[in-house]
């Protein structure tokens, strides 16, 4: 589950941002709304503890993230929570394989290839399973950047913008893969967006 | 995909930003340690050889000149000197001298050359018999282990001197008679190893021949002992050693100087002379590698520099995936010493592949004999030189690699 209290996030000189509590069960789909500057991605890099709140508190599971220390929360990140950025970024130098490995391997977890393996299956990726990034398309990347996102099991999983690229078609087939990727890891998937056409495909919503 | 296995791949993802760092700094890398084993192996050569000789007495002219002919065999001989002049060093009551050793020089046989000498010489060098015995007779020759090998010469075997010290067809004393191979020195590392050992007065004898004076008699005898022979006659040059390294025997060599046609020459000195000299050469060189070793760092540096700017987005998503702070810090470190080592390692291979050739040339010019695959203590500091380097050029990257914020990357722009 993914729950916060009381958030505030002070940039550096600019006004303090307060953000309305959530609280999300796990194995539940939600969408957060927002338009430009609302600071969607601000909670959700709240949420991911990619930033640290001025107060208030975030909780993944059992764990309060933001009292984490640094190298926990960087740990605790990686095997717990999976972030879907709006563009896809690999390290470059490694193949699509490799990749997923070197997430689980980063996360502290065993580095397991059949697993990795038969994810990108799932995915429809597993001819591309010695690419390298590059040579992917854009829809295709997407994809390894959601089996990345999932590789470890997390209990959550943050899309930012997944579909602010796509086309009518595309969108409802990642917004579709999300869902049936996060209800088969059973994890808690919220999905930070000013993507209007999503809102029909979401119960919960939260607006910002 | 461990650390290692990742800052090799993020390395050879982008091969030709390497291979120009790499190139420099196994440039720089291979010349100090060519100039390391060159300076080695020569003052080796050359100290080996020194066989606790203390004066050289030959012919006016250079006396670094003297000792290179006389003791080193390169260079030609400074010209002759006459039985009378040297008969009172060959005296064996002589008050300082323990023992002294004639040279006759200036034939060859295909670009070894022949020393007409005596027996004493072979004790100084510590060279022993290996197969057959050492020359009595004129004409019997006792040859080095090094031109035995080259040439395939074995006990028995005839051949014909050339006059010189090249080989060439035309020079050869085809009148005279032919030398005899009656015996093989063990390998001693020493120059012994590339001379043709026999007496003083075979060289005589072919040279007489020369001359038309042939009487087609046996020549094949054991020789007079030089103090007996014909005044008139000449040899190259005559090695001593002292009783001591006395204020007489120091005397010695300004009295020959300044009192006879002849010139005296301390081979220590000299030496000591031809390696200040070449060290003038050596340090310019030196600096010059080292200047290439420095750049070779700042080319690593940049080189790692401009690869965050492109790996950013990577880096911090790393951090994301779970990597702390410390583990991009060592992934960037990791990738300047694996250029280090690498450029060690080729580094290595091209000075000992360069001395290789060096080795081969000096063959061929000198007959002297250098190892290529001699490897030296200095080499090992160098490698922790070069992975100074490498940890000092990664260093600044990996800290603004550390550096990294995660936030701040993956979403500006978004």
């Amino acid at each position: 589950m993914l729950k916060s209290e009381g958030l505030t996030y002070q940039y550096n000189s600019g006004p303090s941002l307060t953000f309305p509590d959530i609280s999300c069960e796990r194995g539940e789909h939600w969408l957060l709304l927002g338009q430009s500057g609302s600071g969607k991605t601000t909670l959700l890099n709240l949420l991911a503890g990619l930033r640290t709140p001025k107060s208030g508190k975030v909780q993944v599971g059992d764990t309060v993230v933001n009292k984490l220390s640094a190298s926990k929360l960087d740990q605790f990140r990686g095997q717990h929570i999976g972030i879907i950025f709006q563009q896809s970024h690999f390290v470059r130098a490694l193949t699509v394989e490799e990749n997923l490995a070197l997430a689980q391997k980063l996360a502290g977890m065993k580095v397991d290839y059949q697993k990795v393996e038969s994810l990108l299956e799932r995915l429809n990726l597993g001819h591309k399973l010695k690419s390298k990034t590059r040579d992917l398309s854009v829809g295709e990347q997407q994809r390894v950047a959601i089996a990345r996102a999932l590789v470890n099991e997390p209990i959550v999983i943050l899309a930012d913008e997944p579909t602010s690229a796509l086309d009518d078609v595309n969108t409802a087939h990642v917004i579709q893969l999300l869902k049936e990727q996060a209800s088969a890891a059973d994890a808690t998937l919220m999905i930070v967006t000013h993507d209007n056409r999503l809102k029909v495909q979401f119960e919960k919503q939260i607006q910002l | 995909m461990n650390l290692l296995k990742l800052s090799w791949k993020n390395l050879t993802n982008k091969p030709l930003s390497m291979a120009l760092s790499l190139v420099l700094f196994a440039l720089g890398i291979g010349l100090i340690s060519l100039l390391m084993l060159l300076e080695k192996q020569l003052q080796e050569n050359f100290e080996k050889n020194l066989a606790g000789i203390d004066l050289v007495v030959g012919a006016k002219g250079s006396p670094l000149q003297l000792i290179l002919n006389s003791m080193y065999h390169i260079d030609a001989p400074t010209g002759n000197i006459s039985i009378k002049e040297i008969k009172p060093f060959l005296n064996p009551k002589h008050p300082l001298i323990q023992e002294a050793v004639p040279m006759a020089m200036g034939d060859s046989y295909r670009g070894y050359r022949i020393v007409g000498t005596d027996q004493n010489i072979l004790s100084w060098y510590d060279a022993k018999i290996a197969e057959g015995k050492v020359w009595e007779k004129n004409f019997e020759v006792t040859i080095g282990a090094g031109i035995a090998e080259d040439l395939g010469l074995k006990l028995g075997d005839q051949f014909r001197s050339s006059h010189g010290f090249v080989e060439d067809e035309n020079l050869e004393h085809a009148d005279a008679d032919a030398f005899k191979v009656v015996g093989i020195l063990e390998p001693s590392g020493s120059v012994m190893d590339q001379l043709i050992l026999t007496t003083v007065q075979s060289f005589w004898l072919v040279h007489e021949h020369e001359e038309g004076d042939h009487a087609g008699h046996n020549h094949a005898v054991v020789p007079k002992p030089l103090i007996e022979e014909d005044e008139t006659k000449e040899i190259t040059s005559i090695l001593i050693k002292f009783k001591g390294r006395n204020y007489q025997a120091l005397n010695m060599q300004r009295s020959i100087n300044e009192n006879t046609d002849m010139q005296a020459a301390t081979p220590a000195i000299e030496i000591n002379r031809l390696f200040s000299l070449m060290n003038t050469g050596e340090q310019a060189l030196r600096i010059l590698a080292i200047v290439i070793t420095f750049v070779s760092g700042l080319s690593i540096f940049i080189s790692l520099f401009s690869s965050l700017k492109d790996r950013k987005y990577e880096l911090a998503l790393m951090r994301t995936m779970g990597a702390g702070p410390s583990k991009l810090f060592f992934l960037i470190i990791l990738e300047g010493l694996l250029l280090a080592i690498m450029g060690y390692v080729i580094g290595i291979i091209l000075s000992h592949g360069g001395m290789n050739f060096v080795a081969g040339a000096m063959k061929d010019a000198y007959r002297y004999s250098f190892s290529a695959w001699e490897f030296l203590r200095q080499e090992w500091y160098l490698l922790f030189g070069a992975l100074a380097i490498g940890f000092l050029a990664a260093i600044l990257p990996a800290w603004q690699a550390s550096r990294t914020d995660i936030a701040e990357t993956l979403t500006e722009g978004a």
